[in-house]
């Protein structure tokens, strides 16, 4: 009886978050539906004249800001954090891998607004004043880059646990074939870690996508569809943050509106690297263990061994 | 098998060569990033630290912040984190525990953890607006610690359920079974024996929410406000460390107490990640 009733509680418990979603998703459409539909979603969505106070409430530029900044960090931070993965999870001595990661994942703990500081004390001068790049620093590079850094540990972190999860004789398989490490990692193990890796990119494009202090303190914010990297530009993000301060009425409506782009966005990237995730599961239990390996070093175009090599085999 | 051929097309330099250039090149991205780790602590802690006395912590804001300490900013941090992590551990835990002991892999438990990881990929700007229509307008609690703290408790939500399920989880079946066959039912052999065990394991998860909440800008700027004085009721508006520090530095108030904030932000974010890993570390000891 007891039992029965607490169970009844921990289930109340267990749907809040369900129910904090929900909540959300009601008040942010109830109150930027308003303005969606008066406006017109399409004329919303596809409109360049972002004037609040003539009632012309178009995000287009906003949407190009976030797709920009957000492609400029995935540019810079998937090489850097995919190397970093591969570096902790197959190279890295034990000892080293005790030290580095825990301190990789710190990256994750520093506030936002600290990185959006670092960037324009250090990182938008130093593009002010590179003859290469110039402009007025504020900049979608700049964005890109203190993004970038802000999605590493989210790409490495689900990266590594991706890579980790690649069984061992896939490796073995390769070595035994003659592969040296690195052929084996891009040939066998990055392969067969695929999704996993994928499902961390799309994470870290969500926490890109919805970055907001950092990117408002060094993008420069106007509204404008980018023309180089080095132009200004204004996410959406940014957008709701700077104007939510003094608006009201449909002005404040409208950042709503923009909040719902975001969130859709949003869910949608979670959405689909979800299913990324799912299918890891059902490629990982798959029984191909040996089969998978001699396949996967087929593939590769591995000579096979002939006698004089076996020396040389790791 | 493929016929072997003596120049496969990516032969054009030798496989060692490749393995060797690959070596430093991975290397050589691992030290970056981990130099951009240390290089922004060095940076903040150099300009910060300097900026930093008894006083300064302790002492009333003058003129914006301009002159004076940080003291009421300190509070306001305390109290709306206090407040996240008073909403959000009960809840996460029950949901953990449920999700962990209650249940097999049914259509509800499928719900109930896409919910939770879809709250995780909320933007925090969105809980942000969201607080600000629910919590400050619709439910008339104005711009407030409680508003805050509610909106932080729900963004640190996902968190708490997640790492103290796979600390339940952690916990070997037997430890359950023993309890069982003493006589305990379900809910005492959880009580007694699985929560004790994986108490440090939930406390990660707790450590981790409040490192969560005490970095958060967009949606504390929104829910609780930016009153800068030291509050005396739940009611009251509080302009937490890091909103402090963004108006610090975006209105350019003041370059000084600016760093001297972000030094105190960045060491107090260092403390709380160095607690949440030896948390973790015990706990995985714990059950080696």
């Amino acid at each position: 009886m007891r039992d029965r009733l607490i169970e009844r509680i921990l289930l109340l418990a267990a749907i809040s978050a369900v129910s904090m979603l929900a909540l959300i998703t009601i008040f942010i459409f109830r109150e930027g539906l308003p303005v969606l539909v008066d406006y017109g979603p399409l004329a919303f969505i596809t409109g360049t004249t972002w004037a609040p106070s003539q009632g012309e409430f178009g995000v287009l530029p906003m949407i190009a800001g976030s797709v920009v900044v957000t492609i400029g960090a995935l540019m810079i931070g998937l090489p850097l954090g995919l190397a970093c993965a591969v570096t902790l999870a197959e190279m890295a001595p034990p000892r080293v891998r005790i030290v580095l990661k825990p301190t990789i994942e710190l990256l994750a703990g520093i506030p936002s607004v600290v990185y959006g500081f670092i960037g324009m004390e250090v990182l938008v001068p130093f593009i002010r004043n590179t003859p290469m790049l110039g402009g007025p620093g504020y900049s979608a590079l700049a964005a890109s880059i203190i993004l970038a850094i802000m999605v590493l540990p989210t790409i490495i972190g689900i990266s590594i646990d991706a890579i980790e999860a690649v069984p061992r004789s896939y490796r073995e398989g390769s070595y035994a074939l003659g592969a040296t490490q690195w052929q084996t990692i891009v040939g066998v193990v990055l392969p067969a870690a695929r999704s996993g890796v994928v499902a961390g990119v799309i994470l870290g494009m969500g926490r890109a996508v919805g970055e907001t202090m950092a990117v408002i303190m060094v993008a420069g914010n106007s509204v404008q569809i980018p023309h180089s990297v080095l132009s200004p530009v204004r996410t959406l993000t940014a957008n709701i943050a700077l104007e939510m301060g003094y608006a009201s009425g449909a002005h404040a409506q409208a950042l709503f509106a923009t909040g719902i782009v975001l969130f859709v966005i949003s869910l949608g990237l979670n959405a689909i690297a979800g299913r990324v995730r799912d299918r890891k599961r059902v490629t990982v239990a798959a029984p191909v263990a040996t089969s998978g390996a001699e396949a996967r070093a087929e593939l590769l175009g591995v000579e096979p061994i002939r006698a004089p090599e076996l020396g040389g085999l790791r | 098998m493929n016929v072997p051929t003596s120049a496969t097309p990516r032969a054009w330099i030798g496989s060692r060569t490749a393995q060797q250039l690959a070596r430093v090149a991975l290397w050589g991205a691992t030290t970056l990033t981990v130099g951009v780790l240390i290089f922004i602590i060095v940076f903040v802690m150099q300009r910060g630290l300097g900026a930093i006395s008894w006083s300064f912590l302790t002492d009333n804001p003058q003129h914006s912040g301009a002159e004076g300490g940080i003291f009421p900013t300190i509070v306001s941090t305390l109290y709306v984190t206090l407040a996240a992590v008073l909403v959000a551990t009960p809840l996460g835990l029950g949901a953990a525990i449920y999700l962990a002991e209650y249940t097999t892999e049914t259509r509800l438990s499928g719900i109930i953890r896409r919910g939770t990881e879809s709250l995780a990929g909320i933007p925090s700007i969105i809980f942000g607006l969201f607080g600000f229509a629910f919590f400050v307008t619709a439910l008339g609690m104005g711009w407030s610690i409680l508003s805050g703290g509610l909106t932080l408790g729900a963004m640190i939500l996902p968190t708490i359920i997640r790492t103290s399920e796979e600390a339940l989880r952690a916990v070997p079946r037997e430890y359950r079974h023993v309890a069982q066959s003493l006589g305990a039912s379900k809910w005492e052999a959880i009580r007694s024996v699985v929560l004790p065990v994986s108490a440090p394991g939930v406390m990660t998860g707790i450590v981790l929410g409040i490192g969560r909440a005490v970095s958060e800008t967009a949606a504390v700027i929104f829910t609780a406000g930016v009153a800068l004085r030291t509050p005396t009721s739940v009611f009251d508006s509080a302009r937490t460390m890091s909103v402090h520090f963004y108006t610090l530095t975006m209105e350019g108030i003041s370059d000084e107490k600016a760093y001297g904030t972000a030094a105190v932000l960045v060491v107090t974010i260092l403390l709380i990640n160095v607690a949440a890993y030896s948390l973790m570390h015990r706990f995985t000891r714990s059950l080696r």
